[in-house]
């Protein structure tokens, strides 16, 4: 190991690229984050509780982010699976346009989905006016938030499944069928199983993103407090009322969520690589 | 549902014999064909064509005036100079990074990694609150600047960092995989023919990865002019001066100026299409595998 590590810095920059790197990631990423832990060092605990954890406008925000991101996480895992299987698995027309316009949210600023899905999804809007006779309003409800998430989300489950769809070997598939397993059989015992890995990856991806989201959201939410109103926003109200304390309690709640989901998310990609 | 992108397959083409025993009913393919395709239309297709066609629902010379106006013309600078700055500096560190964590071995490499991941696992609003915490009139350093009379928050050098930190991992994720994945043998041949260190980066190195980098970029810059959250929190929202575009589309909808709001929202989701189809041409030339899973 030490043999092989003196042999690769036969290259150069190794002291440059390195010390460059940490200086520019202490600076930008490390320091300011930490800036927000040493801030809430200014709260007493009992503070600190009331503030990022008791308040009901608070509680009701987390539920709010939280819960609106699982089903919008949901919807994608079953979604995202089905629109990754038959990118995989069939020819269809425009199946090229469609792979491509998956990565859209990547790449789409979120306040323009915001605004669009919005307008779509309101009353009078193109979608809205068929839900509007049956009861349904999407937009300005939570419903709205979990559609707009539902987009926010989508390409991490099918970007993450589709290469795990990829990699089967179709000679289990055969293996099964030849076995006399139902299609049905092979899925739920054969495919599934191997996929699974892939598709809980994409999940969380998509919840974590889904959690930290504000610009799609803010747009469709209509932002009433204790209804709908989400934790990222919550932050932003308290931020302009100069109450930086409050901001920082909550933010730290938000980022400790975060870190949480960072390392599930990399224990699901540990385990889904060994699948492959 | 026909694609611009329309394939060369017939429309109902049974499946080849060969996996006959392997393949779903002609009726389920249709069906599961039908669902994606519903759902992607609803969730991605019907946003995007609203989009133009709010836009231009007042008729071309609405849709040029809502450029020529000094708020949107400051906008469209400002999204700019912030692209023009974050996007060189992150790949200049995109390349360091990777150059670093891809041709070395030294301990703790997997914990930087995940550092250098962070930004995409932190909410958009908590990265403009740490800068305000920073910088902000009650942060740690608000005093000492106001005292020195230097205006970082709520204005555009604010701005400028609140978008390096959103855009901080693009090009390192994206290049650091595919040159781990390429190895070293090329350089070290090229030190052995007695090549320096930057002759190795440009004729060797640079050649390798162009299309991973060039993909990086891409994103790397449609996140700098899209960034909505963090710069809202940290711009203060002065028109024609701290206003990016998507800050611009906001104010312009939430006066109900839907004609000018979707025309401006229109400019950026045509840069989202550009980046989609360079994208998409990248994979054609550099073969599907070369690209890594983005943001994940």
């Amino acid at each position: 190991m030490k043999k092989r590590g003196k042999s690769q810095r036969v290259l150069p920059g190794f002291g440059l690229t390195l010390g460059f790197t940490l200086t520019y990631l202490s600076l930008l990423v490390l320091i300011p984050l930490g800036g927000l832990f040493l801030m809430t060092a200014r709260l007493s605990w009992a503070e600190f509780v009331q503030k990022a954890i008791t308040d009901p406008r608070v509680l009701a925000a987390y539920r709010l982010s939280f819960g609106a991101s699982l089903i919008a996480a949901l919807i994608n895992a079953v979604f995202g699976f089905i629109v990754a299987w038959v990118l995989v698995r069939y020819p269809f027309p425009g199946k090229r346009f469609v792979d491509s316009l998956v990565d859209l949210p990547f790449a789409l600023p979120t306040a323009v989905s915001g605004i669009a899905l919005t307008t779509l999804y309101a009353s009078t809007g193109w979608i809205g006016r068929l839900l509007d006779p049956l009861g349904i309003r999407v937009s300005y409800t939570a419903t709205g938030i979990v559609v707009a998430l539902t987009l926010i989300g989508l390409p991490f489950v099918v970007r993450s499944v589709q290469p795990a769809l990829e990699d089967l070997e179709s000679e289990m598939e055969e293996a099964a069928a030849s076995l006399g397993a139902t299609r049905f059989q092979t899925f739920r015992r054969v495919i599934f199983p191997a996929v699974l890995p892939s598709v809980l990856s994409g999940f969380t991806l998509s919840f974590a993103r889904a959690v930290g989201e504000f610009g799609s959201v803010y747009f469709i939410a209509g932002n009433m407090p204790m209804k709908t109103e989400i934790a990222p926003l919550l932050i932003i109200i308290k931020l302009e009322q100069y109450d930086y304390l409050a901001a920082t309690a909550i933010g730290v709640v938000m980022l400790i969520a975060s870190f949480l989901l960072l390392l599930v998310i990399n224990g699901l990609q540990n385990w889904s690589r060994r699948y492959q | 549902m026909a694609g611009p992108i329309a394939q060369r397959m017939p429309k109902q083409r049974p499946a080849p014999p060969a996996r006959t025993a392997i393949a779903e009913s002609a009726f389920m393919r249709r069906l599961l064909i039908g669902i994606a395709l519903v759902f992607i239309t609803l969730v991605l297709m019907l946003p995007l064509i609203l989009v133009f066609s709010v836009a231009f629902s007042k008729g071309l010379k609405v849709y040029l005036d809502s450029f020529r106006e000094p708020d949107a013309l400051a906008a469209i600078r400002l999204t700019l100079i912030t692209a023009l700055i974050a996007v060189p500096v992150n790949t200049f560190f995109g390349i360091c990074a990777a150059w670093a964590i891809a041709k070395f071995n030294f301990r703790g490499k997997n914990v930087l990694i995940t550092l250098i991941d962070m930004p995409f696992a932190v909410s958009p609003v908590i990265a403009g609150l740490i800068f305000m915490i920073l910088f902000g009139s009650r942060g740690f350093l608000g005093p000492w600047l106001l005292e020195h009379n230097i205006q970082l928050v709520f204005a555009t050098p604010g701005i400028v960092i609140a978008t390096l930190f959103v855009t901080f991992p693009f090009v390192a994720r994206e290049l650091i995989p595919l040159m781990q994945a390429q190895g070293n043998e090329e350089e070290l041949s090229a030190i052995v023919l007695g090549a320096n260190g930057w002759q190795i980066f440009r004729r060797v190195t640079l050649p390798n990865i162009k299309w991973g980098l060039l993909y990086g970029v891409i994103l790397c810059n449609a996140r700098a002019m899209g960034e909505f959250g963090a710069v809202s929190v940290v711009s203060g929202h002065i028109r024609g001066l701290t206003n990016t575009m998507p800050l611009h589309v906001e104010i312009l909808y939430n006066e109900y100026n839907f004609a000018a709001a979707f025309a401006v929202a229109s400019l950026l989701a045509f840069l989202a299409l550009v980046t989609l189809i360079v994208k998409s041409v990248i994979e054609w030339k550099s073969g599907k595998d070369m690209i890594v899973n983005p943001e994940s």
